[in-house]
């Protein structure tokens, strides 16, 4: 229509051709800095650490904002059109990239894998699976496992529960909460010890140093290693360590799910007669069962995915061995892809059920 | 009125006890790390406080011309060393033999009250700094115990957690943003991709990653713990920031696109101010994840002593020196101290966190 705009898109395009020289500036900075990074790691006996750690936190973070803001600027010169079009996939683009290669891809490659031998090279079909599922070492795994997910997600489910419902009573309750929450900060690993020198054990004669062994040889009984060959019940003291670490987590929730439900309809039930105890089952339980049954899967995930307790406290030793310490063991002590690869997937199938629900809720969202 | 005194108590007495259960763990660990190391190895951590015990009053050492191979004649009683050795009790007062037969002492005890209160700053020296640390027992024998070096590996954490949670929340921010408020083909098709990849478990993607890694040539650095964590912490981010920025008022950002404003404008100058209690949220829970990680760090930074991570550093002590619960007891809390101070001072954000992130699962 008007005559000015087949120049003024040539004058885009050509601006657009200008623009494209930060961006590349910003990608040869990226590389270069990525190798600097890679190599500065590989030889660091001369260099500070601290410079290192510095650079390396400078690289990472600044790269990241260079390369959307260099990309942006790019797309921001081509013509209004293209603009449209492009940008969205600059704003989507890393997140989407970066998953399909850090979660798709892997999922697809483990998921083949798991159907080739041990180095990955031969086709074995189900071979893998038929170990995984009939192995009487597995077997031992599955077993541990399931202890975990049943007695771990319980006590961690009914604990939150008790203290989100005393708490809501009491007098100290933000003090109380943050005692109970403040487990959640430590590491596992931190955890491991923390719990290994209350399982401390010490030879008869000498005194005990871990507080379970001192009650229970100041009741006359012998010292114990909890943790070592007191099978099976070595892994309820494996588990004991997550109920104390999760709690936190799971009171926070049900605390604020208990706040939620309206005053009027408990107090009208205290006003009918109904004891605590009727009003806690009749009517707070039913009104949460929602934030109940979500605690409750978020746990058996993470019960299922065990590893770094198990890891730290025994290395899955003592018949304590769990579905993720004997991933590890197969792939980095037997350097055996296939079997690694099949347990891997055998977790990836537990969680289908949680990936279906997940995206049958999104399905119903109505914002999309 | 009674029986409503009564149920107050109840509730706070039992939550008192909960309470108290589950501090002692953290309580007798932290008492542990200012103890002398022959002291955390020889009494249990409770023996701080005042207790009734053997306490030495007075020590006996006899000359060279004192035959131990027979009866000896000490502070009044003779017996033979092995009854020594094993102590002997007499009038209220504990005669015992420390150490071995030819250079030991005689200790005469009175069971009186005491608390063992000398404390130390030596065992945060030593797992911080390295170095070889001499000291010298009871009966006159010395002994070296390595110290270990985490003070380094601190730093290490730093290096890894700060770009772990700034790299995703970044990628996430732009993305929650693209889904939330631009239109584009297979929007809800990658939106389903996100929120599949909420639940997945890791371990299905470390192998795979590993060989990447080592094709690239970067495993073992911390730009491989980076893209690790971005890739694995992606999902929950994008998932949860999204819930946020599309609820941000509509007429806000309609206002702004009225004003010629460029979506990267409105997003960096807009949405990134309003979005600061999500993304604090999202931050901390993601830093505590990642400082506190074990199995990422353990697979993609391994066994080389320059890299390795806070939690590798105590994993590695826990598995080779699991009796030093000197070195133990102070790694332990140098590991929990900055995640401690990150956590109590910003505890509301992660709550608020914790409770948007409840829909996962």
């Amino acid at each position: 229509m008007s005559p000015s705009k087949p120049q003024s898109t040539s004058r885009k395009l050509a601006r657009a051709m200008a623009a494209l020289l930060p961006l590349g500036i910003s990608l040869a900075a990226l590389i270069w800095g990525f190798f600097f990074v890679r190599d500065l790691q590989a030889n660091s006996k001369d260099i500070p650490q601290l410079v290192i750690v510095l650079f390396a936190i400078i690289w990472g973070v600044g790269g990241v904002v260079l390369l959307f803001t260099a990309a942006n600027f790019f797309v921001e010169q081509l013509p209004e059109k293209w603009t449209q079009r492009l940008q969205p996939f600059i704003f989507i683009g890393p997140a989407i990239l970066m998953l399909t290669w850090a979660l798709v891809l892997p999922t697809i490659r483990t998921i083949i894998a798991s159907f080739f031998n041990e180095s990955s090279i031969k086709f074995v079909g189900l071979k893998n699976f038929a170990y995984v599922f009939t192995n009487p070492a597995m077997l031992t795994v599955f077993r541990n496992n399931l202890l975990w997910i049943v007695f771990g997600t319980t006590f961690t489910v009914c604990a939150g529960l008790l203290v989100a419902v005393l708490a809501d009573r009491s007098r100290f309750e933000t003090v109380a909460k943050t005692l109970i929450f403040l487990p959640m900060a430590i590491s596992f690993v931190g955890a491991g010890v923390i719990w290994n020198f209350i399982y401390a054990v010490k030879p008869v004669t000498a005194p005990q140093i871990g507080l379970l062994n001192a009650i229970t040889t100041n009741f006359g009984n012998q010292p114990q290693a909890w943790t070592a060959f007191f099978t099976p019940w070595n892994n309820f003291f494996l588990i004991v360590i997550v109920i104390w670490l999760q709690t936190g987590y799971s009171m926070v929730l049900f605390s604020a799910a208990i706040k939620g439900i309206p005053a009027e309809i408990l107090e009208s039930a205290r006003v009918d007669g109904a004891t605590e105890i009727q009003v806690f089952f009749r009517i707070m339980l039913p009104q949460i069962l929602g934030t109940i049954i979500a605690v409750s899967t978020t746990i058996v995930i993470f019960t299922l995915k065990i590893f770094d307790v198990v890891w730290v406290m025994t290395g899955g030793q003592y018949d304590t061995s769990v579905i993720a310490t004997e991933f590890y063991r197969q792939y980095f002590t037997y350097n055996n892809n296939g079997i690694g690869s099949a347990i891997a997937v055998v977790l990836f199938i537990a969680v289908i059920p949680v990936m279906i629900y997940n995206l049958r809720q999104f399905a119903r969202r109505e914002a999309f | 009125m009674k029986s409503k005194f009564f149920n107050s108590f109840l509730v706070n007495g039992s939550l008192a006890v909960i309470c108290l259960l589950w501090t002692i763990p953290t309580i007798g660990l932290l008492i542990s790390s200012f103890r002398d190391r022959l002291d955390i190895n020889s009494t249990g951590w409770w023996t701080i406080f005042p207790h009734r015990d053997w306490v030495s009053t007075q020590t006996i050492t006899p000359g060279p011309e004192v035959d131990r191979n027979q009866p000896m004649t000490l502070a009044g009683i003779t017996a033979p060393f092995e009854q020594f050795a094993q102590g002997i009790e007499k009038d209220g007062k504990r005669y015992i033999w420390i150490g071995n037969r030819r250079i030991g002492y005689l200790e005469v005890d009175e069971y009186r009250w005491t608390a063992n209160t000398t404390f130390t700053l030596e065992n945060y020296k030593q797992v911080l700094a390295g170095g070889d640390y001499k000291a010298t027992l009871k009966d006159g024998t010395t002994v070296t115990s390595i110290g270990d070096n985490m003070g380094r590996a601190f730093l290490n954490s730093i290096a890894v957690a700060i770009p772990s949670t700034v790299i995703p929340i970044t990628l996430a921010a732009f993305a929650a943003y693209g889904f939330a408020w631009m239109k584009f083909p297979g929007r809800k098709m990658l939106f389903a991709l996100v929120v599949g990849l909420l639940v997945i478990p890791l371990q299905i993607a470390l192998i795979p990653l590993l060989r990447d890694y080592v094709a690239l040539g970067v495993n073992g650095t911390f730009l491989a713990v980076w893209l690790a964590h971005t890739g694995f912490g992606l999902p929950l981010a994008t998932y949860l920031l999204f819930n946020y920025i599309s609820e941000l008022p509509r007429d806000i950002l309609e206002a702004a696109f009225a004003d010629g404003a460029s979506h990267f404008t409105i997003f960096t100058q807009l949405i990134i101010p309003l979005s600061v209690p999500a993304l604090s949220a999202f931050a901390i829970f993601q830093f505590l994840w990642v400082w506190n990680d074990y199995l990422v760090a353990l697979i993609f930074i391994g066994a080389s002593p320059t890299n390795q991570l806070v939690t590798q550093r105590l994993a590695e002590i826990v598995g080779s020196r699991g009796q030093d619960w000197h070195l133990l007891t102070a790694g332990g809390f140098v590991t929990m101290v900055l995640p401690l101070i990150v956590f109590l001072s910003l505890q509301r954000f992660f709550v608020r966190g914790l409770l948007a992130g409840s829909v996962k699962g």
